[in-house]
């Protein structure tokens, strides 16, 4: 698998990690998600990574960065179904992925994106009224 | 016929003097604990042991690692075992083989006339008993290391259980030091419980954690960054007047985290967070 597919679910857009990423992996998602988020106008990314067994500092940060590339294009960012060891490996490492927002799993997640886009629009980005 | 070979036949032909002779040495000396060992018991060491020694001897062997020495240390181990678990200290146990000198001493002085003859057999003696005496501490230390590791492992597993409060809430309730083994454990623990019950809160709670110094501190950050990357938020409760003023005069950065003085406070703000409340059934009670 060369490219990690990006689906869109309604204003949100859904990437699940299926495979241990390599570097050149995550270099390509990291383009890929950026234009996607233009693209489609999205508002919220879900990165599901429940599968991914392996992570390095590399890895790490491309999350991290991923993450704020999404928030600079105003799309928030939330890690989902991180395992326990992958979790260590991170803190270990000394990436706490500060700026990320983290939930269980994908259901959680998805509560989380919407509750946040609802905190948004009640400061003025209301498009519905 | 080497010295020590001549030695042992010595002692062989006077075994039962020999014996008689330390029995009553062991018995005058104060390290002797009568209400511990029977005499009867205590013939029987001392005579299996003088048995194998004269043996191993005979066997024209003045070096301790070689096999005919490994009956007499075999037997000196259960002993130094057995002992040990009866309550000796080591300093008794050695002192069984180190009180064998002296009748031994007699005996050579007896039989051998050249001088050269007895200094050389009274050292050859004296090297061959220290090294036994020694041995037997050696062997006490050994199980002592033994039961000391046991019984970390047995407190590693014992002290860091996870409770499920409810519904998504989880507890840790620490108790005693942290150090880099147990936060393992601990983390590992709480990652896990969390998966398993879909927690969103997960308190720590830091009531039995007698100090926290800067490592301390640092380890409970890693476990709550840990469990923030599992997407579980944490709070700390527990924190004593004392810990508070050390953590603010070490300057550890807390503020991150949530902290409450106890788990009651804690557990109330993690029941808000998931959309709980408590209500007082007015029938009963105030």
């Amino acid at each position: 698998m060369d490219r990690i597919p990006i689906l869109k679910m309604g204003e949100f857009l859904l990437v699940t990690i299926q495979v241990d990423m390599h570097d050149q992996l995550a270099i390509t998602l990291q383009d890929d998600l950026t234009q996607q988020i233009v693209k489609h106008r999205a508002h919220g990314v879900l990165i599901d990574i429940s599968s991914l067994e392996i992570v390095d500092s590399f890895i790490g940060r491309m999350i991290a960065n991923i993450a704020a590339m999404a928030r600079m294009l105003d799309a928030e960012t939330v890690l989902v179904g991180m395992k326990p060891a992958v979790a260590i490996t991170l803190v270990e490492l000394g990436l706490s992925l500060a700026g990320v927002r983290t939930a269980l799993n994908v259901e959680k997640g998805m509560a989380a994106l919407q509750s946040s886009l609802k905190g948004k629009e009640f400061f003025g980005r209301n498009t519905e009224k | 016929m080497t010295q020590a070979t001549s030695i042992g036949q010595l002692v062989r032909n006077h075994e039962h003097q020999i014996l008689e002779q330390w029995l009553a040495l062991q018995q005058a000396s104060t390290t002797l604990r009568a209400n511990l060992v029977k005499e009867r018991e205590l013939r029987e060491q001392s005579r299996d042991f003088l048995q194998q020694f004269t043996a191993a001897l005979q066997l024209d062997s003045q070096n301790t690692e070689a096999s005919a020495w490994k009956p007499v240390k075999d037997l000196l181990a259960k002993l130094s075992r057995s002992r040990a678990s009866q309550g000796f200290t080591p300093v008794e146990t050695a002192t069984f083989v180190f009180s064998l000198k002296q009748p031994l001493f007699d005996l050579l002085r007896q039989e051998l006339k050249e001088a050269d003859k007895l200094a050389e057999g009274n050292w050859l003696m004296t090297v061959l008993l220290d090294k036994l005496g020694l041995y037997t501490t050696e062997i006490y230390q050994q199980n002592r290391e033994l039961v000391i590791k046991r019984q970390q492992e047995e407190l590693l597993e014992l002290s860091t259980p996870v409770v499920e409060l409810w519904d998504n809430i989880v507890a840790l309730p620490l108790i005693g030091t942290l150090d880099s083994a147990r936060t393992q454990v601990v983390m590992e623990n709480l990652l896990q419980k969390i998966v398993e019950n879909e927690a969103m809160i997960a308190i720590i709670d830091i009531t039995g954690v007698p100090t926290v110094d800067t490592l301390v501190a640092q380890h409970l950050l890693k476990t709550v960054a840990a469990a923030r990357l599992m997407g579980a938020d944490c709070i700390i409760s527990g924190m004593r007047p004392q810990i508070a003023q050390t953590i603010v005069h070490l300057g550890v950065n807390l503020s991150e985290v949530v902290t409450k003085a106890t788990l009651a406070d804690a557990f109330a703000v993690a029941l808000q967070r998931t959309g709980a409340t408590v209500v007082r059934n007015a029938t009963k009670g105030q």
